[in-house]
């Protein structure tokens, strides 16, 4: 089998899983095996064809070609199979994360939630393995569209305020800014694939490239930089399944990952250093990173708390991209899997701890480590990784885009990484301490953790923060593809 | 001389010989199937003269052997052809629809009657695009306006009535205005024949009859039109109409009014004159600009969820409007392919809501509440085809939105380019409204939970639905042919 054959089935898959929930879904347990099923499946198939991949042949599939000279292609490079790598392994694991919350939380409207889950990885896949520009825009909207019931799933006023302003701020942006981008590009070069090097020529006005870059930044609202970061707290009312799609699976990454493929294959590296714009969009993601730490300090509320931090990670990616060497995009790219992985334990956490603790606040978690031991070692785990520390993942990416900051020699912007990651371990470290060496209020009686399937899937995230860091050269080969 | 040399009489014939059978027989259930067989029919002599005129060239029809300039010319070119086979299509979907909604929205009595006007109305429409005469184009404009009047009070709300009279009120000096219009022209040049009127209008173009004309028809057509700030009737009278009416003149009356607008201020007047010597493209550009801007920002506050989709058109009527004032090919071939695609969501948006107030009785948005529940395939083609209408990727509305756009960007106005994506929002915050009635919000207590509508709704909703995202994906044939009209527009006829 080769990669082209799998490609049609990468992209199905997904979608199908929809249909075959949703026509499962009167037997809850037959649905969720379909889902966890195809989950496993879609990884095999990613993992296969990532194998399978080499620059020389480059498989690639035409969906539709909807404005002649236009089409929607589908094209894996080294980037996007990253991306799907990540998206394709976390999707089962969050299935089986789902089972354990959605019946221990006895969630309404289970079958919606599943089917709209599928169809969300489906819009990653295909935001993942893009060929062009266009087909990047047609499944970034397929993957706000799908992701807005999961938003407004609870259907109470909170819910329903939270899914508006989710869908005004991402479709505001992508309508307004991106898809303006996309066509302003399309008029000035005739082409919007993605192409080693940059599609404009090398005449093209700075200025007009400056302004171009600032509406592709801009426009990727799914990369939360400030100011348009408030969808991400908002859409914290969701189930912590969901929030574990919107923070690691795929809404995030594939926003940083759309700013990645357009620093790396529109515009191109070299193209990018030169520009004014890129070190004003990278001084913004720099502010992004310090202020989002800050507010982060001062919620109390967990998953706000996670929400601000997401916001604040997200920026260290868009600096890498936006800093124009490899370094930086190669410490960017590698940023994704390991924050995805970082941050997708500490949601699975907070989640385990409203299930079995009832509690949503950081101050209610005193003592909460001698009831919930595995869920706190867990969290511990995240926790450390995200701020990048060894014996785990994070410790590689944060490296790398330090040293692209160094080689890019823009010293603030090594101190406010360096800063930042102190802030890291302030806020989120004062949960497992809290957790372990506080005394509780209330005397608490024994142990009581989350349902099992969402500690075995806590487990296998965390298992993997620590893998990565030492099994990270496979990523790290694979990122640097982008560049050769 | 065999059938296929009169198929442009004939799309127009069949609906109007068949509107009075329909009140003689005067039976609900036969006068249903006459009108839905003259309609199919007139939608196969339609898609037939369509691709006649795209292998060949334009059909020019003597009425009763009469040669023009004295006799009257039906004359078919690409872009009639295209509106026709437009209207008749929308015309044949409503039909098959019509039978079961008519039957609770319309008093038994006057069913007949009804079908008999629903008739006339897609006759005058159809009988706009493919004449040649500018005289016969305001007979056929007033056939199907005076039957609208009488559908729109058909409605069973009493303000029906009002909204009616509002519309006739406005409609007829809108008809005045152009038959003025018309008479200047015809004074200056003793012809009535578009064709004529074009050849001999340059050498007295400079003159204040000629131009006093060109401005009585504008406002005229801009009022049947709905332009901003001309619109006001049209909320009333989509919102109080049977679902059915509202449904047939949303997806083809203001289409058919853009038609004529091209036709005369491009074909008659030449766009050097209109969109030239008078400053009607930046006035239009203006007025779409503003009605995108307005309307859409009146829909999002709208509780009547028919009054809503009505605001949304006259901003969907600002983006076509926006196209034309472009004056260039790339514009107007925009505004040609927005028709069409705006067809298919509007359309497939009021027979949704038809299928709604079927089951409801009305359709204020709190009647919403829980309907992604309980009407699950109405509320998913009200989902397809609002998409359509924001412009996603994927769908038909999107090609419009990025040929308009790429065609404001031809000539370096960026900031309509922003305006017309501002547009997309708000269209998203309107649709949003609804959307999130219809799935996150729980029904009122003591309200009976309805049923899906029965499938004789679904069927014609759907295949339009499907449309929205066929023609978002593949486009020859509007595209096409809207590239195709629009360049045999402008650079003079073959």
């Amino acid at each position: 089998m080769s990669a082209q054959a799998l490609l049609p089935w990468i992209i199905t898959l997904p979608f199908l899983t929809a249909i075959a929930v949703l026509l499962t879904g009167r037997w809850p347990n037959l649905r969720e095996t379909v889902s966890l099923a195809a989950g496993v499946g879609q990884f095999i198939l990613v993992a296969l064809m990532t194998t399978y991949w080499s620059p020389e042949t480059t498989p690639s599939l035409v969906l539709a070609e909807p404005i002649p000279g236009m089409a929607l292609s589908l094209s894996p490079e080294p980037l996007g199979l990253l991306f799907a790598l990540v998206a394709s392994f976390l999707w089962p694991v969050t299935t089986l994360y789902a089972i354990g919350y959605m019946r221990g939380h006895g969630e309404e409207n289970q079958t919606r939630f599943y089917a709209a889950f599928a169809i969300s990885i489906g819009a990653a896949m295909g935001i993942a393995l893009a060929g062009d520009m266009l087909a990047l825009f047609v499944f970034y909207e397929l993957l706000t569209l799908a992701t807005y019931p999961l938003v407004t799933h609870a259907g109470t006023d909170e819910a329903r305020k939270a899914g508006r302003v989710y869908l005004v701020i991402l479709m505001g942006t992508s309508v307004g800014l991106l898809l303006f981008a996309v066509i302003w590009t399309w008029q000035l070069t005739g082409t919007l694939s993605f192409t080693p090097g940059g599609v404009f020529e090398p005449d093209t006005g700075g200025l007009l490239l400056g302004t171009l870059l600032m509406l592709y930044v801009l426009g990727t609202g799914k990369a939360a930089l400030m100011p348009f970061h408030r969808w991400l707290p908002a859409a914290m009312v969701a189930p912590t399944p969901v929030s574990a799609l919107l923070h690691a699976v795929a809404v995030v990454k594939a926003g940083v990952f759309t700013i990645l493929k357009v620093a790396v294959y529109i515009f191109g590296l070299d193209t990018l250093a030169g520009l004014a714009a890129a070190d004003w969009l990278a001084a913004l993601a720099g502010l992004t990173i310090l202020l989002a730490s800050l507010i982060a300090m001062t919620r109390d509320n967990l998953k706000a708390r996670l929400a601000y931090s997401t916001i604040s990670q997200l920026g260290y990616i868009v600096l890498g991209a936006m800093l124009g060497n490899a370094a930086g995009v190669v410490g960017g790219g590698m940023h994704i899997a390991m924050h995805a992985f970082g941050k997708i334990t500490l949601f699975f956490c907070a989640g385990a701890i409203l299930v079995a603790a009832h509690k949503t606040r950081v101050s209610e978690l005193d003592g909460l480590g001698h009831q919930m031991p595995l869920t706190m070692l867990a969290f511990t785990i995240g926790a450390v990784s995200i701020v990048g520390l060894p014996p785990f993942g994070g410790t590689w990416s944060k490296w790398l885009l330090v040293q692209g900051t160094l080689d890019a020699g823009l010293w603030l912007l090594t101190a406010v990484l360096l800063v930042s990651s102190l802030l890291n371990i302030i806020y989120l470290m004062a949960v497992p301490l809290r957790g372990f060496f506080a005394t509780p209020a209330a005397q608490t009686s024994g142990m009581r953790e989350a349902p099992l399937p969402s500690l075995l899937a806590m487990g296998i995230t965390a298992t993997g923060c620590l893998l990565l860091f030492f099994y990270a050269e496979p990523i790290y080969r694979l990122v640097w593809g982008i560049l050769l | 001389m065999n059938l296929g040399d009169h198929l442009p009489l004939l799309a127009i014939i069949l609906p109007l010989l068949a509107a009075p059978v329909c009140v003689l027989i005067g039976r609900a259930g036969a006068a249903w199937l006459i009108a839905l067989t003259s309609s199919v029919l007139s939608l196969a002599a339609a898609a037939a003269l369509l691709q006649g005129v795209v292998q060949e060239r334009t059909v020019s029809y003597q009425l009763g052997g009469w040669a023009p300039p004295w006799g009257i010319e039906l004359r078919v070119d690409l872009l009639g052809a295209y509106v026709l086979l437009i209207v008749c299509a929308m015309a044949a979907m409503v039909m098959a629809y019509a039978r079961r909604s008519v039957i609770r929205e319309v008093e038994a009595a006057l069913i007949p009657a009804f079908y008999a006007a629903l008739l006339l109305v897609f006759a005058g429409l159809a009988g706009i695009t493919v004449t040649g005469d500018a005289f016969n184009l305001f007979v056929f404009l007033e056939i199907s306006s005076l039957a609208s009047y009488a559908l729109i009070s058909m409605g069973r709300d009493r303000r029906a009535v009002s909204a009616a009279f509002q519309y006739l009120v406005m409609g007829s000096i809108g008809a005045t205005f152009i038959l003025i219009g018309i008479g200047f022209l015809y004074l200056m040049t003793g012809t009535l024949n578009m064709q004529d009127l074009a050849q001999r209008l340059p050498a007295v173009s400079d003159t204040r009859t000629v131009r006093a004309g060109f401005a009585f028809l504008t406002v005229g057509i801009g009022l049947k039109l709905a332009l901003f700030p001309l619109h006001l009737w049209l909320p009333n009278a989509y919102a109080y109409a049977p679902s059915v009416v509202s449904a047939l003149l949303a997806a083809t009356a203001t289409k058919v009014a853009v038609y004529a607008l091209l036709r005369f201020i491009i074909d008659v007047f030449g766009a050097d004159f209109s969109l030239g010597d008078m400053p009607l493209n930046l006035l239009l550009i203006l007025l779409g600009s503003l009605g995108i801007l307005v309307a859409s920002l009146v829909a999002v506050y709208q509780d009547n969820v028919k009054r809503m989709l009505a605001y949304s058109s006259v901003a969907q009527v600002g983006y076509m409007v926006l196209g034309i004032g472009l004056a260039s090919a790339a514009g107007v071939s925009a505004a040609i392919l927005h028709l069409f695609n705006h067809a298919l969501m509007k359309g497939a948006l009021f027979l949704a809501l038809g299928a709604v107030a079927y089951q409801m009785g009305r359709v204020r948005l709190k009647d919403f509440a829980g309907l992604g529940r309980s009407m699950p395939w109405t509320m998913a083609a009200i989902v397809v085809s609002g998409l359509s209408l924001i412009g996603v990727p994927g769908t038909a509305g999107f090609i419009s939105k990025w040929y308009l756009v790429l065609a404001i960007l031809e000539q370096d106005l960026w900031p309509l380019a922003m305006l017309v994506l501002v547009g997309s929002i708000l269209a998203l915050l309107y649709m949003g409204r609804l959307v999130e009635a219809a799935y996150f919000q729980h029904p009122e207590k003591n309200t009976v939970v309805p049923r899906e509508a029965p499938l004789s709704l679904l069927l014609p909703l759907w295949v339009l639905a499907t449309a929205n995202l066929y023609f978002g994906l593949f486009t020859d044939l509007n595209v096409g042919i809207a590239q195709q009209a629009s360049s045999q527009l402008l650079e003079g006829r073959p």
